[in-house]
């Protein structure tokens, strides 16, 4: 077995066409960002799938936590005054 | 947690795959439903990998230009589909080495199928054709199982297997429609693939050990059976196409079905070659691993590279 360290993973970005974000095509493992990029390259966009890649090595990534989706998320699901359809407004009001 | 604890959870846990939620990794989940994945995901990982194997000893010997880049083509994305599958693998919290490491010792198992020789490049076309076609058909439902990095992985391998599947069809068409000799090479390619490709289907449903617990958390949407069946269907029609002869004296059209019966599967075959006896299971271990021991010192150096230039850019910043 090695006796140096593993490459490290990286999780791969790829942006499909320009005026579209980046999206989360998955994950792989490279020594660099270099060799990453050129990775996510062969592994992700073998098929004309993407003009842009982002890499970033996945320990800087802060995910949240599912156990606390609760406090994270629930208090916006009773503030329907956010959404438009919650203010009553007469049906003769145009363009609004 | 405590044992009542845990059962509350997995009772909202399997409520939630019931009503076609998908779970992602950082979600709580069943220790056994971890082990499961981990299980399979890794073992369709090491059979993308050693599937390379059979494959790349035609690479140098394809007849034409064409079809030696659609091999390499083929056989790339074959470690793509492996490396998506490690990592999808790798989300459940298990290491990529680790799981190298259970193929090398022999502890994880891989598709039987690619224990068995590729003799003649008609061999290419019948593996496109006939085990990548059951691929497919095993891999289909997958794309919609329980699992989220699992299922997105397979949506991106289904994609890209339907080309495999028509590049090996198209050569078994040429030698089909070729000189007698090479008909005759097609056809002992069906010969010799037909019934380990139905074998790749999985053990009868009485003999699958896995399969009902494998139902409930949709890691299987059809049983072994159901699935070969479609396979057979499906198939034998593309062979007539051919003019080629599935080697089984006892196929026939059942009307009353509505699909064909088939003969009896040899599983003393199947299960000899699954624990090791297969005719090539320790060639293709030893290419792995040798590839793997040769390229050790590739990826030190790499890493040795990496860590040079970091140090070098941090001395650069102070």
């Amino acid at each position: 077995m090695s006796t140096t360290k593993n490459w490290p993973l990286w999780e791969v970005f790829v942006r499909s066409k320009n005026g579209l974000e980046h999206r989360h095509f998955g994950s792989l493992h490279a020594a660099d960002a270099e060799m990453a990029l050129e990775n996510a390259r062969d592994v992700y966009t073998r098929r004309n799938e993407g003009v842009s890649i982002w890499v970033v090595e996945s320990k800087h990534i802060t995910a949240s936590n599912p156990e606390h989706n609760g406090e994270m998320f629930e208090p916006a699901q009773d503030k329907v005054y956010r959404h438009p359809t919650f203010y009553e407004l007469p049906d003769e009001v145009k363009y609004m | 947690m405590g044992e009542e604890q845990i059962k509350n959870l997995e009772a909202q846990f399997e409520a939630r795959i019931a009503r076609d939620e998908k779970i992602e990794p950082k979600d709580w989940m069943p220790e056994k439903y971890r082990q499961t994945h981990i299980r399979q995901i890794s073992q369709h990982a090491h059979s993308e990998v050693v599937g390379m194997l059979p494959e790349g000893n035609w690479i140098t010997r394809a007849p034409s230009l064409r079809r030696k880049v659609a091999l390499l083509a083929k056989i790339q994305d074959e470690a793509g589909h492996g490396l998506y599958l490690y990592s999808a693998c790798e989300t459940l919290g298990v290491s990529r080495d680790e799981l190298y490491e259970q193929l090398h010792s022999g502890k994880a198992k891989y598709s039987s199928i690619f224990n068995y020789p590729t003799i003649t490049w008609a061999d290419m076309g019948a593996i496109g054709w006939l085990v990548d076609g059951a691929a497919i058909i095993n891999q289909v439902p997958l794309c919609n199982t329980s699992y989220g990095p699992y299922a997105r992985a397979m949506v991106r391998v289904c994609k890209e297997e339907s080309f495999h599947q028509r590049q090996g069809y198209e050569i078994m068409l040429k030698l089909a429609n070729g000189t007698p000799e090479q008909k005759a090479m097609a056809q002992d390619a069906l010969n010799r693939w037909w019934w380990p490709s139905l074998m790749m289907l999985g053990p009868t449903d009485a003999e699958s050990v896995h399969t009902e617990q494998s139902m409930k958390w949709k890691l299987k949407r059809k049983s072994n059976d159901e699935l070969r069946q479609q396979f057979i269907d499906q198939t034998v029609p593309q062979a007539d196409i051919l003019g080629l002869t599935i080697p089984d004296p006892d196929l026939k059209w059942n009307e009353e079905k509505g699909s064909y019966d088939f003969g009896e599967i040899d599983w003393d075959e199947f299960w000899q070659v699954v624990k090791g006896h297969g005719p090539c299971n320790k060639e293709r271990m030893k290419a792995r691993v040798g590839a793997w021991e040769r390229g050790e010192w590739v990826r030190d150096a790499a890493m040795a590279y990496a860590e040079k230039q970091q140090k070098r850019k941090e001395k650069q910043v102070v």
